[in-house]
């Protein structure tokens, strides 16, 4: 019996009549697919050897020499942007996944793949970049295999969230890998259990978005007090729905440009379905973040803050990258503009980024009298980790059925 | 719509292994609170500046000596860094020239402690907050939390420490007192259970109330300190934080922790029900269009 259903189990590499060994396929794919000397490619490879040189002297002669981190400002670029803006990016998936697996809205099922996978490599990449700004890492497995559990801190459950999170992303995204080796059985297996990650992932997300803000509330008298609240997480978690499915329609704009071979008439018509639906989704999200900062501001009588550099800077952040996006994303959906989409998804990303940063970087001890800039090393090792993530991005995307359809024997499947 | 035994098995195994592993939850500090602390007082109208704490502490420590030339200047703030855990700072205030000494505040219930995902940070039963390297991995989220900005880091390390006062953790093992306290020629600063130096404190107000600025600093910053300030004239000119809350610092993510096993409980149960609801629906809308 059992014998019979191992014979059962069926594993062909290529899912074609076509048959390579393992290894010899393997390493088919592993070359280089395309063209060597476009120009992304010219930028980001001086970039990523760069970045490499420096994460070699970071590791032999401390964190310092590479950043301009102080004693009272021990986090900057690497944590503020890197981590902290990159997870707000990645929640795309768990809002997508959400719309289509929780809500069953079908018509948002072609982009599910893209985005789960674009939501995991942020995770490997900007939670791995973690790593480099840890003083200690060797200890990283300290907090996981139990022999210190600092339960009372949000950092542990922001630790143990992304490590489960990219487990969680991982099974949503494996049917697509399965169907690369052309592994039927195994598909079908990982499938199944895409129901359960995507209801544990949603729940990973919830906490470990707003877990992120909840990281700063024992900061109370270091954060500028325009952008300090109790609710906090609630604003981190509110403001990451708007900022995942705005990377989602960038990022979906690019690919739809780049590689447009990979997809097929249909799916091009469906996408701008998609943005459509995504855009009201964005506008509604943008005005509840925007009401509750109202409510905060009024309730806590921040008026008399805001006559003030500082202030001017929040005013900015607030019309210019909350209410004007909002603005936008409502006309785009009403004038079913894409251009206007795009436009408004881009203002928004810009947003997300200075919203996080003034809460870790600029509102970070902004009245110190020394303040802390990211030296050109700092940006170099983030720009090197970001092309990386792309060209990783982009060998995945060009290989598996992301973007383009599953093969048919897949489609028979389910 | 029904939860079939499928379904039901699900969300049961789910909660019951959020409300298993919730419960580590409870491991929060505050367990020593039966335990009494020790401390230290120091009292800034008896310092003289001659800055023996400071080399007391270095030689303690196994720290580099202090420089020689490198003296309390009124309107300079010395800080303390990765190679010396305690400096004093001069002023001058209302009262003339007065001195103050800076090091690790001692929490009853650390902000440091609270941050720490390892528990490298730990408070310990006597009372000193103390930093243990081998659990340690380096995030720093200590001092991001640390409202008195104590805990000092190595960037220029390939094996970077976190240097702060552990109040001579070793020596009060041992039944003798923090090289600081024991060294000061004048006893601005002395050592006891904190419970004690908080009556001698109150006592030193009492009988000089023309000397002493009617306040302890540390009975209730940051929730209370281990650390105890007495001082002529009002904190503020002495470059103490005197807006700090009087409650404990990790009561502020305590709501957040708390709401963890909540969502963690409701969320997936939810989740699921949403999912069986909106599954009929579609279904229906399908057979409505084609």
């Amino acid at each position: 019996m059992k014998k019979k259903t191992m014979s059962n189990t069926d594993y062909t590499l290529t899912g074609n009549t076509t048959s390579l060994s393992a290894w010899q396929f393997l390493r088919e794919e592993l070359k280089p697919k395309g063209r060597w000397l476009t120009p992304f490619n010219v930028i980001s490879l001086p970039i990523m050897l760069a970045g490499l040189i420096l994460i070699v002297i970071r590791f032999w002669k401390g964190i310092g020499s590479i950043t301009n981190l102080t004693q009272e400002v021990p986090w900057g670029l690497w944590i503020g942007f890197d981590v902290v803006t990159g997870v707000a990016f990645a929640g795309g998936a768990y809002v997508i996944t959400f719309m289509v697996y929780i809500l069953n809205m079908k018509q948002y099922h072609s982009i599910v793949r893209v985005t789960v996978l674009n939501g995991f490599l942020a995770y490997v990449f900007y939670a791995g970049a973690l790593l480099l700004d840890l003083g200690r890492p060797w200890n990283v497995i300290n907090p996981i295999i139990g022999n210190s559990f600092g339960t009372s801190s949000v950092l542990f459950l922001v630790a143990w969230h992304f490590l489960l999170y990219m487990i969680a992303e991982l099974i949503e995204f494996s049917p697509a890998v399965a169907e690369w080796l052309g592994a039927r059985r195994a598909r079908k297996i990982l499938s199944g259990m895409t129901l359960g990650a995507v209801i544990f992932g949603i729940t990973l997300s919830t906490l470990h978005q707003s877990g992120l803000g909840a990281l700063f509330l024992m900061a109370k008298d270091k954060i500028h007090p325009l952008w300090y609240s109790e609710f906090i997480p609630i604003m981190f978690f509110v403001s990451s729905i708007f900022a995942g499915l705005s990377m989602v329609i960038f990022e979906g704009s690019v690919s739809h440009r780049v590689f447009s071979d990979q997809i097929s008439e249909k799916k091009h018509i469906a996408h701008n379905k998609i943005l459509h639906g995504l855009s009201k989704v964005c506008a509604v999200a943008l005005f509840a973040y925007f009401t509750l900062n109202v409510l905060v501001f009024v309730h806590e009588k921040r008026w008399g803050l805001l006559n003030s550099p500082m202030g001017y800077w929040y005013l900015t952040e607030m019309i210019g990258f909350v209410l004007l996006p909002m603005v936008l994303f409502f006309v785009s959906y009403r004038k079913q503009n894409i251009l206007l989409i795009r436009i408004a998804s881009l203002v928004t990303m810009i947003g997300i980024i200075i919203n996080r940063l003034n809460v870790t970087v600029i509102g970070f001890k902004w009245d110190a009298a020394q303040h802390y800039y990211p030296s050109w090393m700092e940006i170099t090792v983030t720009l090197a980790v970001i092309f990386t993530e792309i060209w990783i991005f982009r060998w995945i995307i060009t290989r598996m059925p992301v973007l383009r359809d599953s093969p048919a024997w897949a489609k028979e499947q389910s | 719509m029904s939860i079939d035994r499928r379904d039901f098995f699900k969300v049961l195994g789910v909660t019951g292994v959020t409300l298993a592993t919730g419960k580590r939850l409870g491991a929060a500090p505050g367990m020593e609170s039966r335990q009494e602390f020790y401390g230290m007082l120091y009292d800034s109208t008896r310092c003289a500046g001659c800055q023996g704490c400071e080399f007391a502490c270095a030689e303690a420590n196994g720290l580099p000596t202090p420089d020689l030339q490198d003296l309390p200047v009124a309107g300079i703030e010395r800080k303390a860094n990765e190679t010396r855990r305690t400096v004093i700072n001069a002023y001058s205030t209302s009262k003339g020239e007065m001195y103050l000494k800076r090091q690790c505040m001692h929490c009853n219930d650390p902000a440091c402690a609270a941050a720490c995902l390892t528990r490298a940070m730990y408070k310990t039963h006597d009372g000193s907050v103390i930093w243990r390297g081998d659990k340690c991995m380096g995030c720093r989220y200590c001092m991001v939390s640390c409202p008195f900005d104590v805990p000092k880091f190595e960037y220029f390390s390939a094996n970077p420490k976190i240097e702060k006062c552990d109040m001579c953790y070793e020596r009060i093992k041992e039944g003798k007192m923090p090289a600081c306290a024991e060294n000061c020629p004048t006893e601005a600063i002395i050592f006891g259970k904190r419970r004690e130096l908080l009556a001698i404190a109150r006592k030193r107000i009492h009988d000089n109330p023309g000397t002493y600025y009617d306040h302890i600093y540390g009975e209730h910053e940051a929730g209370g300190t281990g650390l105890l300030y007495l001082s002529a004239v009002p904190f503020e000119e002495l470059g103490l934080k005197t807006t700090l809350q009087k409650s404990s610092y990790p009561a502020l993510t305590k709501g957040f922790l708390y709401a963890v096993p909540s969502i963690f409980v409701l969320w997936p149960a939810l989740l699921l029900g949403l999912q069986q609801a909106t599954k009929d629906n579609n279904h229906n809308e399908e057979e409505d269009h084609e």
